[in-house]
């Protein structure tokens, strides 16, 4: 059925009705109903038994990521939200929230960072263990968002802590943080590997 | 409480210490801590386990709202309103244009009045859900948060559908609303509603009658009725202390002059009353919604305004009844598109200033307990 949609799509636009336009294939997930766990992470490549450590080592991290119970402002709630009944963080190995930074993996930044809280949070960020990652939630923390010309709010938490997976929204819905972590997961499982298709500059 | 036994070996203990001081501790609580419902910071100064003074620490939320409101026009403000008390933004929405109202001396019409009655009333279920839900997960019990988050969500998809948006709707608009109700909507409520009625018996008979729940708040963080005034709570904080004060019904605005509402007052004034005061008003919203869906009028849902709002030069204050309390406007404009000032008159804020009075004398255990129930949103303390 999709297919017969897309030719009578391209039937009736302009651009392609000459024939000659190249399709690009569409790799990535266009949205979460097409984006299949584990399927992105099938395509790397071992070709060692040091590799294959490594690939242990990463599969072991990335399926129970604990993220640090720390919501700061609207964003907090969706983030509750998701590891509540309904949306079932625990489905993917997230709903642990630690209370304290030294037991927890993933750091959530979830609302606006103001200047006053923004050395707060870097201490956090610090006294988290290695391995640890930063997921930025929401528009404040991405960029500064609707509060960008604020006296008091920090334009990015990028320029405190460097984040790993940025997840757009105001608040994002809890289906695009749970996208936010898969994406966060696949990260984890191909650090250090060679991933096929991609070229070293890629990493 | 104790028995002999244990009375007289605490007396001895006592006489036996008489004149000792153990040092005072200062103990940081916050910001980052799970049950300070946000990044309140509170600095307590403890003697053994007793509480001495505290000191509540705020302004790690501050992002300017209030001069931001200066930069933008009454149209663009709406928005912003929405994230200053984040758990009931409709509420918000409709202080906000409320005052711009007011302001402007425009008259809304009564389907729009209503309009904002119902989703202001399941605004405030969902607020009281998760602050009965939060509550019970401070006190160690894990299962309500889960109930009451699942019946939040019935809520929020009724939003969506009707604003597009989960939580921050951007719905009210001066002069009315922005959408009528999609098709078959308000029967969808009215479904949702037979169901959270039984949801909530549920969960009374789970959390009002468990013991361990009853041990830590009955008489825990008692407010008299004086004291409540003195210190200006409203909210459900007064109304639990015997506060009779509820803007609905002293001062009706909008479709509350034709729908009246029963008041809900305890007079226990401790940390169960104040809960139990928000689980009544679930039940209380829950029959205004159900008033105002079988008496939605029809007609507009917005009156005429020009597209650029210029009220004339002059000031106004507005408040409605937040599920936390008086949520006013005090608005001046100069006559242009932007309000010169628009000051928020948050509950929570007002709130906030009875705690340290609130835990002095108190156990550290039940200082997590006194918190949950004052029910503060830190968006709303620190603008």
């Amino acid at each position: 059925m999709a297919k017969d949609e897309q030719t009578a799509s391209s039937q009736n636009d302009p651009v392609t009705r000459g024939g000659k336009r190249r399709t690009v294939p569409l790799t990535m997930a266009r949205g979460p109903f097409e984006y299949t766990p584990g399927n992105q992470e099938n395509n790397v490549q071992l070709t060692s038994v040091a590799d294959m450590l490594q690939w242990a080592q990463n599969w072991a991290r990335s399926r129970s990521v604990w993220p640090l119970g720390y919501g700061l402002a609207c964003c907090a709630i969706e983030m509750m939200a998701a590891a509540q009944s309904h949306y079932d963080l625990s489905r993917f190995g997230s709903e642990v929230f630690r209370s304290s930074p030294r037991q927890a993996d993933l750091m959530i930044v979830a609302g606006t960072v103001s200047v006053k809280m923004g050395p707060r949070l870097r201490l956090l960020w610090e006294q988290m263990p290695e391995p640890k990652w930063v997921l930025s939630m929401g528009q404040c923390a991405n960029s500064g968002g609707e509060f960008y010309d604020s006296y008091y709010t920090v334009q990015g938490v990028d320029t405190i802590v460097p984040v790993d997976v940025y997840v757009p929204g105001c608040p994002p819905r809890p289906e695009q943080l749970i996208e936010g972590l898969l994406k966060l997961r696949e990260k984890i499982l191909k650090k250090g590997l060679k991933i096929q298709g991609e070229s070293e500059m890629d990493r | 409480m104790a028995t002999g036994a244990g009375e007289n070996l605490h007396s001895d203990y006592a006489s036996e210490a008489e004149g000792v001081k153990s040092q005072e501790m200062l103990l940081n609580m916050g910001p980052q801590h799970p049950s300070t419902h946000g990044v309140l910071r509170l600095v307590l100064t403890l003697e053994g386990e007793t509480i001495v003074d505290c000191t509540p620490v705020i302004g790690y939320l501050h992002r300017g709202m209030e001069k931001i409101f200066e930069n933008r026009t009454l149209m663009q403000g709406i928005r912003y309103t929405d994230n200053s008390d984040y758990l009931s933004p409709m509420l918000c929405e409709i202080a906000y244009v409320g005052a711009a109202e007011q302001l402007m001396g425009l008259e809304v019409p009564r389907r729009a009045q209503y309009i904002r009655l119902l989703v202001g009333e399941m605004q405030r279920i969902a607020s009281h859900l998760v602050a009965v839900g939060t509550y019970l997960v401070d006190l160690g019990a894990f299962t309500p948060i889960l109930w009451t988050f699942r019946d939040r969500e019935g809520i929020l998809s009724l939003f969506e559908a009707l604003s597009g948006s989960r939580f921050t709707f951007n719905y009210q608009r001066v002069g009315g609303v922005l959408h009528d109700f999609p098709r078959g909507w308000l029967k969808e409520c009215e479904a949702y509603l037979e169901k959270l009625e039984q949801n909530l018996q549920e969960l009374d008979t789970l959390i009002n009658g468990n013991e361990i729940f009853l041990a830590r708040t009955q008489g825990v963080g008692f407010i008299d009725k004086d004291q409540a005034i003195a210190y200006g709570l409203t909210g459900p904080m007064a109304r639990a202390s015997g506060v009779s004060w509820d803007l609905r019904v002293h001062r009706p605005y909008m479709a509350y002059r034709e729908v009246p509402v029963r008041i809900q007052v305890r007079q226990e004034g401790d940390c169960f009353a104040r809960n139990m005061v928000r689980m009544q008003e679930i039940t209380e919203s829950i029959r205004l919604c159900r008033e105002a869906i079988a008496n939605m009028p029809p007609g507009a849902i917005a009156a005429r305004v020009p597209i650029a709002l210029r009220p004339q030069r002059g000031e106004t204050y507005f408040a409605i009844e937040n599920s936390r309390g008086e949520y006013g406007f005090y608005m001046i404009s100069d006559g242009s598109e932007f309000p010169w000032r628009a000051k928020m008159r948050a509950p929570s804020f007002c709130n906030l200033q009875i705690l340290p009075d609130l835990l002095r004398g108190h156990k550290m255990s039940d200082a997590v307990a006194i918190i949950g129930s004052t029910d503060i949103v830190l968006g709303c303390v620190d603008r």
